[in-house]
């Protein structure tokens, strides 16, 4: 398939979109990689969590509860259920990709984490006189610079089998890198309100079990970031 | 991890359904058009998803066992300024992991 200049430049510049969150997917990849060795699971194993669930919290959800032996079904819905926010994702992407072949469709599927639909959200919304073709294009470049690296240094860490020290703290990697992405999108009271009453909610939900706490809170804090768009003067709105 | 875990199970159950939660909306709908207010929602996935995946775990990391701890907090509060005030995904990642080796080392 060959693509056109702005398909290309779309492509390039979402791959630049990209970049910086390779210094915490590198990192969470390689401590995915080094504490699922750990466990003693064989390098194929290690490699089939990270090819084929392609979700750092869902992967260390799932392998924490195989360790725990805890019941299969109880394993597999504990680890969708994290992953329960990949169906919100897909339904943020239907404006942007709904005029897309199948085919296209289903491989960006595949590709969607939370750093190549948080990105591409926000580049959709800074340039929303893109294709449909283009938005595409930005989309494989995200993710196309990351998913390959998330193989990779899971690779390198099941590899290295040992422990990394404690002192790197990369425990708390994945907060930062999830910050970092929504941070500069907190531009408009309604993105504010609901970012807010996400927090909150999912302080105060954080005890219901099988992560529903999560998904309520996302709900509800989308309903905020909802009403309050509608409540306000059209000015803000666009902005 | 226990002989008899079923991981292969686990790995291609969770890898399938993952991919048909990712599916879901794009493959299904496509390009019927869908009502204002259901885009008024969709606009505010991303924000309202993530700060409620992660905020458990920054006010009540694992490395705190369980209660708040310094360095992570004042790290998080760091890579959020700087997010918001220069716009930048890169900035607000090095500023947190600034932050936060510079409190652990403080701290101790």
């Amino acid at each position: 398939m060959s693509l056109s200049k702005p398909q290309r430049s779309a492509f390039v510049d979402g791959l630049r979109a990209g970049a910086p969150h390779l210094l915490v997917i590198a990192p969470f990849g390689i401590l995915f990689g080094v504490v699922a060795t750990e466990t003693g699971l064989p390098l194929a194993q290690v490699m089939g969590f990270t090819v084929f669930i392609v979700a750092g919290a869902a992967q260390f959800t799932a392998l924490q509860l195989l360790n725990d032996g805890a019941p299969l079904l109880i394993i597999i819905a504990t680890a969708l259920a994290v992953n329960l926010r990949m169906a919100m994702y897909s339904a943020g992407l239907v404006p942007h990709f709904g005029s897309l072949p199948l085919r296209t469709r289903a491989v960006a599927a595949y590709l969607c984490i939370d750093q190549s639909f948080a990105a591409s959200a926000y580049q959709y919304e800074q340039h929303p006189e893109m294709t449909a073709r283009e938005k595409a294009a930005f989309f494989f470049g995200v993710a196309l610079c990351l998913v390959p690296v998330w193989y990779g240094s899971t690779l390198a860490g099941a590899l290295a089998g040992q422990g990394i020290p404690d002192s790197f703290a990369l425990d708390f990697a994945l907060p930062i890198t999830f910050i970092a992405l929504i941070a500069p999108a907190l531009r408009t009271r309604p993105h504010v309100a609901a970012a807010v009453s996400a927090i909150v909610l999912s302080l105060l939900l954080r005890g219901l079990p099988y992560n529903t706490g999560l998904l309520v809170a996302g709900i509800a804090a989308m309903m905020v970031g909802a009403e309050t768009e509608r409540r306000l003067a059209p000015a803000e709105r666009a902005s | 991890m226990p002989a008899d875990a079923p991981v292969w199970t686990v790995i291609l159950v969770v890898g399938l359904g993952t991919w048909l939660l990712r599916f879901s909306f794009t493959g299904l709908i496509g390009d019927r058009p869908l009502p204002g207010w259901i885009l008024r929602h969709l606009r505010y996935t991303a924000v309202a998803v993530i700060p409620a995946l992660i905020a458990p775990l920054v006010f009540f990391p694992a490395a705190g066992g369980g209660a708040p701890e310094p360095a992570r907090l004042i790290a998080a509060i760091a890579a959020t300024a700087v997010g918001i005030a220069l716009r930048s995904v890169l900035g607000s990642i090095l500023a947190g992991f600034a932050v936060l080796y510079a409190m652990l080392w403080l701290l101790g």
